[in-house]
C-alpha cells in the first residue's frame, strides 16, 4: 500500500460552540450589569428615602463619571490611555459656569455646542500630538492633565459662576413623571447617538483593529495615525458631555471638579471589561461600571462607613471583580 | 493585448536604506504575465524590504517600478491591490480582536467572494470566529483568500509555506497553478527550495541587496540554486561542510544508538490533543517527530518543558520520575527547549552575551556577585561553536532570524543540557544557517547530547535524524529509520495512512 495520500481533502475548521464565544466576547458586560443588578436590594434596604427620589439622586450622581468613562473606554479600545479627560472636564465645567451666569436658556444651549465642539477639537489636538510625535499617549496626556489643570484655575481662581436653571433642570428630575431619571436618559442617548452607529461602521471597526494590533490594522488599510486622532476626538466629545454634566449638577464652577475623574474613568473602564492592552470591550460594560462604581459610594455613606474607608473599600472591590473576571474568562477560554 | 516583450512587473535599481543599514543595494526583478516566479535569497538578502517597497508599505530610495510599461508607485498596501499587486505578507493581516467577518468588512472585501475562493481551496472557516481564535496556518489561507479576491494581476506570496503544514502548502501550489492558468502571475517567496523546483518558471536570486541572477528553477535544481545564493566562495565552504559530516555519520551509529542509555522516557503521555505517546530519547540521537499542523506535537512539546500540566502518562529523565510544574523544573533536570517562535524565548532588548547566560542565573537562592569571568567564558564558547555574528550583538531583536535561532540554542549549549528539544528550529531561516543548525544537531548528538526534533519541512528528516517517529491525532503512527524518511513515506503516515511493510 503505497498510494499517495489524497492531497485536498475538505478541511473544516470549528472553533468553540456559538454559546461560548458570545459568553466570552459579551459574558463581561453582561455579568458588570448583573453586579449592578445585584446591589439594588441591598441599597433598598438600607435607605429609607422613596426609590423614585434614590433612583434619581444616583443616575444624577453618576452622570459626569459616566461620561468621562465613555471618554476612556474610546481612547483605552484604541490602544492608548487619556489622563487628561478629568482635568479637561474642569475647563468645560469652569468655562460653561463663567459664561452661562447671565445666559438664557436657548443662548446656554447653543454655547453648550460649542463647548463640545471645543473638547472634541482639544482633545483630538492631544491625539494629533501624539501621532505626530509618536511619544507615548501616558507621557503627552500626562503632560496635557496640567496644561487643563492650570488653563482651568486661569479661567477661574475660585468656585463661582452659574448655570440656567434650565439647564440644569435637563439633567436634574425624572422624564415626565415616571420612574425613569433623566441623567440616565441622557447616557443612553449619548450612547445611541455617538457609539452605536459607529460601532457597526468601518471607522469604529477601525478603532477595534488598531487597539487590537497595530501592524495588522496597518496591513488591513487602515490610516493608524487618522483613527487615532478620531479616538481622541470622540473621547474628547464625550469629556465635554462629562464637564457639562459637571456644571447641570451642581449649578457652578469649579477648577478641581474633575481632578477626581481621570483616575476613576480608568477604574469604570476597566471594572466594565475593557482590556487596557486595547482592542476589547465595550461602552454597555462601562455605563454599568461606573454606576456600580457610584453605588457602592452611595452604600458605604448609607451605612455610615468612614468617607476614607470607603475608599479601601471601592478599590477593594475593584481588584476583587476584576481578579473574579479574569478567572471566569480563563475557563470560558480553556 | 499587451506586447509579448513587455513584463507585466519591471523593478530597476530600488535601493532602500534604514538608517545606516542597506536593506536594498539596487535590485532588478522582471515579472512576465502568466509566470510564476520565485524570488530567493537568504536572511537580510532583502526579499522581504523589496515586497515592502512593491507594495507600499516603505517608499524606495530610488528606482523605479513599472507594471505593464507604466510607472507605479503603491502608497499602501490598498494601493497596491487596486494597482493589481496584491500581497500576502509573512505578518497576518488579520486583527486578532475581530471575528473573521469583521476583518473582511475592515478592508471591504466581499464576504461572499472570501468564502468562494476557500471553498475553491476545499476549506471551510466560519467567519463568527474571532480571528485570535484560529490556528496561524488557517490564517494565512485566509490572507490569501482575500487577495484572491482582488483577482490580482500579481500575487505576492511573502513566505506563505514557512507556517503551513504540507496539506495547505498543496492547496497554495494549486492556486498558484490557477494563477499562471488564468494569465495571472505570482511572486513566491520561501526559503524551501524543493517548493521552487516544483512550482516556480523563474527564480531571481537576491544576496546583499542585490540581484544575482534569474534562472529556470528546474535547470540546475537546488544546488545551482544555493550556489548563487550563498556566493562562489561560501558555497564552496558549505559544501566541504556538508561532506565533513556526512563523514561524521557511519551507518553503524543508528544501531549503537539504540544500546545507548535512555535520557528522556514517554510512557503514554496524554496531555491536550496529546493522547497517549510513548516512545525513549536516547543518548547520542536525534529522535524526529514529523505531524501535520496540529496534531499534538505542540502540546508534547509543552509538556516536556513544564509549560503545561500533564493529564496522563509518565516521564522520566535518567530513569527516574519527572513531572516538571513550570520551565524550571525541566531546566534543572536538564530538559531544554527551544521553542517555535524564536521571540519567545529571547530577551529581544538585550544582548547576546545576557541572552546566553540567562538560565546560568535561574537559581534566585544563589546570592553573590556574577563570576563574569566564567560567564564569559562559557558564552564565548557557545557563540564560536555556532558561528553566531556578533555585529549586532548589542540587541538581539537586530539580529537577523538565524541568527536569533543560534541565540537560543547557544544560551543551553553554554548551560549544559542533557535533551534539548527542538520545536521546528529551521522556520523560516536562510538555508545556509539551516545547514549550519542540522551540522549542529548532528555534532551535538555525536558528543553525547539526546535531540527531539520536530520540522514542519519533511526533508529535513532523513538529513539529521537517526529515527523519525510520525504523529496523527495524538498518537504515534509510524517509527522510521532516519535514511528511509522520504517525503513520500513520512506524508503517508503523517495523514494516518498504513505503511508498507517494507518501509517500516
Amino acid at each position: 500500500m503505497t498510494t499517495v495520500p489524497a492531497e485536498t481533502a475538505a478541511l473544516e475548521f470549528r472553533g468553540a460552540a456559538p454559546w461560548r464565544r458570545a459568553l466570552r466576547l459579551h459574558g463581561w458586560t453582561i455579568a458588570v450589569w448583573l453586579v449592578l443588578i445585584a446591589m439594588v436590594p441591598y441599597w433598598r434596604s438600607l435607605s429609607e428615602q422613596d426609590f423614585k427620589f434614590d433612583l434619581q439622586a444616583l443616575a444624577i450622581d453618576a452622570l459626569p463619571l459616566c461620561f468621562a468613562a465613555m471618554a476612556q473606554a474610546v481612547v483605552v479600545i484604541s490602544g492608548g490611555i487619556d489622563l487628561s479627560i478629568g482635568s479637561l472636564m474642569g475647563v468645560i465645567n469652569v468655562l460653561s459656569a463663567r459664561e452661562m451666569v447671565d445666559m438664557s436658556f436657548r443662548q446656554a444651549l447653543a454655547f453648550s455646542l460649542l463647548l463640545l465642539v471645543l473638547a472634541a477639537l482639544a482633545s483630538g489636538f492631544t491625539g494629533l500630538i501624539i501621532t505626530l510625535t509618536r511619544i507615548p499617549d501616558i507621557v503627552v496626556t500626562l503632560g496635557m492633565l496640567f496644561v487643563w489643570q492650570g488653563v482651568a484655575l486661569w479661567i477661574m481662581e475660585i468656585p463661582g459662576g452659574g448655570v440656567p436653571i434650565d439647564f440644569s433642570d435637563l439633567a436634574l428630575g425624572n422624564v415626565g413623571s415616571t420612574v425613569i431619571p433623566k441623567a440616565g436618559v441622557a447616557v443612553f442617548a449619548a450612547l445611541l447617538l455617538l457609539w452605536v452607529p459607529l460601532r457597526w461602521l468601518r471607522p469604529g471597526l477601525a478603532l477595534y483593529a488598531i487597539g487590537s494590533n497595530r501592524n495588522s490594522a496597518y496591513l488591513s488599510g487602515i490610516s493608524v495615525a487618522r483613527t487615532r486622532v478620531g479616538a481622541y476626538l470622540l473621547a474628547g466629545l464625550f469629556t465635554g458631555l462629562g464637564g457639562l454634566a459637571l456644571s447641570a449638577s451642581s449649578g457652578i464652577g469649579d477648577p478641581n471638579s474633575g481632578t477626581t475623574y481621570t483616575l476613576n474613568s480608568v477604574a469604570a473602564v476597566v471594572l466594565g471589561g475593557v482590556s487596557l492592552l486595547g482592542g476589547v470591550g465595550g461602552l454597555i460594560g462601562v455605563i454599568a461600571a461606573a454606576y456600580v462604581l457610584t453605588l457602592s459610594k452611595i452604600i458605604l455613606l448609607l451605612r455610615g462607613t468612614d468617607p476614607n474607608y470607603a475608599n479601601v473599600y471601592q478599590g477593594a472591590l475593584i481588584i476583587l471583580v476584576v481578579v473574579i473576571g479574569g478567572l471566569l474568562t480563563r475557563k470560558t477560554r480553556s | 493585448m499587451s506586447d509579448q516583450a513587455t513584463p507585466l512587473l519591471e523593478v530597476r535599481g530600488v535601493a532602500k536604506h534604514y538608517g545606516p543599514v542597506v536593506a536594498l543595494r539596487s535590485a532588478d526583478l522582471s515579472v512576465s504575465a502568466g509566470e510564476v516566479h520565485a524570488l530567493l535569497g537568504a536572511n537580510g538578502a532583502g526579499k522581504s524590504t523589496l515586497v515592502k517597497c512593491l507594495t507600499g508599505v516603505t517608499r524606495p530610495d530610488s528606482g523605479t517600478i513599472t507594471m505593464t510599461g507604466r510607472a507605479t508607485r503603491a502608497r499602501s498596501p490598498m494601493h497596491a491591490a487596486r494597482l493589481g499587486l496584491s500581497p500576502v505578507f509573512q505578518d497576518p493581516a488579520l486583527v486578532p480582536d475581530l471575528t473573521v467577518a469583521q476583518n473582511l468588512r475592515l478592508t471591504g472585501s466581499s464576504v461572499d467572494a472570501v468564502r468562494s475562493q476557500l471553498a475553491a481551496m476545499d476549506l471551510k472557516v466560519s467567519f463568527r470566529e474571532l480571528v485570535g481564535d484560529l490556528p496561524l496556518p488557517i490564517l494565512r489561507m485566509l490572507d490569501l483568500a482575500r487577495a484572491l479576491t482582488h483577482d490580482p494581476q500579481l500575487l505576492i506570496l511573502d513566505e506563505i509555506t514557512a507556517a503551513l503544514p504540507s496539506d495547505l502548502a498543496e492547496r497554495v501550489f494549486d492556486v498558484m497553478r490557477g494563477r499562471r492558468e488564468r494569465g495571472r502571475s505570482v511572486l513566491f517567496i520561501t526559503h524551501r527550495l524543493a517548493e521552487v523546483i516544483a512550482t516556480s518558471d523563474r527564480a531571481t536570486i537576491l544576496r546583499d541587496g542585490r540581484d544575482v541572477g534569474t534562472m529556470v528553477p528546474q535547470e540546475g535544481g537546488e544546488a545551482r540554486i544555493v550556489e548563487i545564493m550563498l556566493g562562489p566562495e561560501a558555497a564552496r565552504a558549505e559544501a566541504e561542510a556538508s561532506e565533513r559530516d556526512e563523514a561524521k555519520l557511519p551507518q553503524a551509529q543508528a544501531e549503537a544508538a539504540a544500546e545507548a542509555p535512555a535520557v528522556l522516557e514517554v510512557d503514554d503521555l496524554q496531555v491536550g490533543g496529546v493522547r497517549g505517546i510513548s516512545f525513549t530519547l536516547r543518548r547520542g540521537e536525534v529522535l524526529g517527530l514529523a505531524a501535520l499542523e496540529g496534531q499534538g506535537q505542540d502540546e508534547l512539546f509543552e509538556a516536556l518543558a513544564g509549560q503545561r500540566k500533564l493529564e496522563g502518562g509518565e516521564l522520566r529523565v535518567a530513569g527516574k520520575a519527572f513531572r516538571p510544574r513550570h520551565p524550571y523544573d525541566a531546566i534543572r533536570r536538564k530538559v531544554v527547549l527551544v521553542p517555535p517562535d524564536r521571540l519567545l524565548a529571547l530577551l529581544p532588548q538585550r544582548s547576546v552575551r545576557e541572552n546566553v547566560a540567562a538560565p546560568l542565573y535561574n537559581t534566585p537562592l544563589r546570592w553573590g556577585p556574577i563570576n563574569m569571568r566564567e560567564e564569559g567564558r562559557r558564552v564565548q564558547g557557545a557563540v564560536d561553536a555556532l558561528h553566531i555574528d556578533m555585529r549586532a550583538a548589542r540587541q538581539v531583536r537586530r539580529l537577523s532570524g538565524g541568527n536569533q535561532q543560534k541565540v537560543t540554542i547557544a544560551r543551553w549549549l553554554a548551560s549544559g543540557f542533557a535533551a534539548l528539544l527542538c520545536n521546528d528550529p529551521t522556520r523560516g531561516i536562510d538555508v545556509g544557517t539551516k545547514r549550519q543548525v542540522y551540522a549542529l544537531l548532528r555534532e551535538l548528538a555525536n558528543d553525547g547530547g539526546a535531540i527531539l526534533f520536530f520540522s514542519s519541512e519533511l526533508a529535513e528528516f532523513p538529513l539529521v535524524c537517526d529515527r523519525v517517529l510520525t504523529i496523527y491525532g495524538g498518537r504515534v503512527t509510524a517509527e522510521l529509520v532516519g535514511a528511509a524518511a522520504d517525503e513520500g513515506t513520512l506524508l503517508q503516515a503523517m495523514h494516518g495512512l498504513e505503511l508498507d511493510e517494507a518501509v517500516a
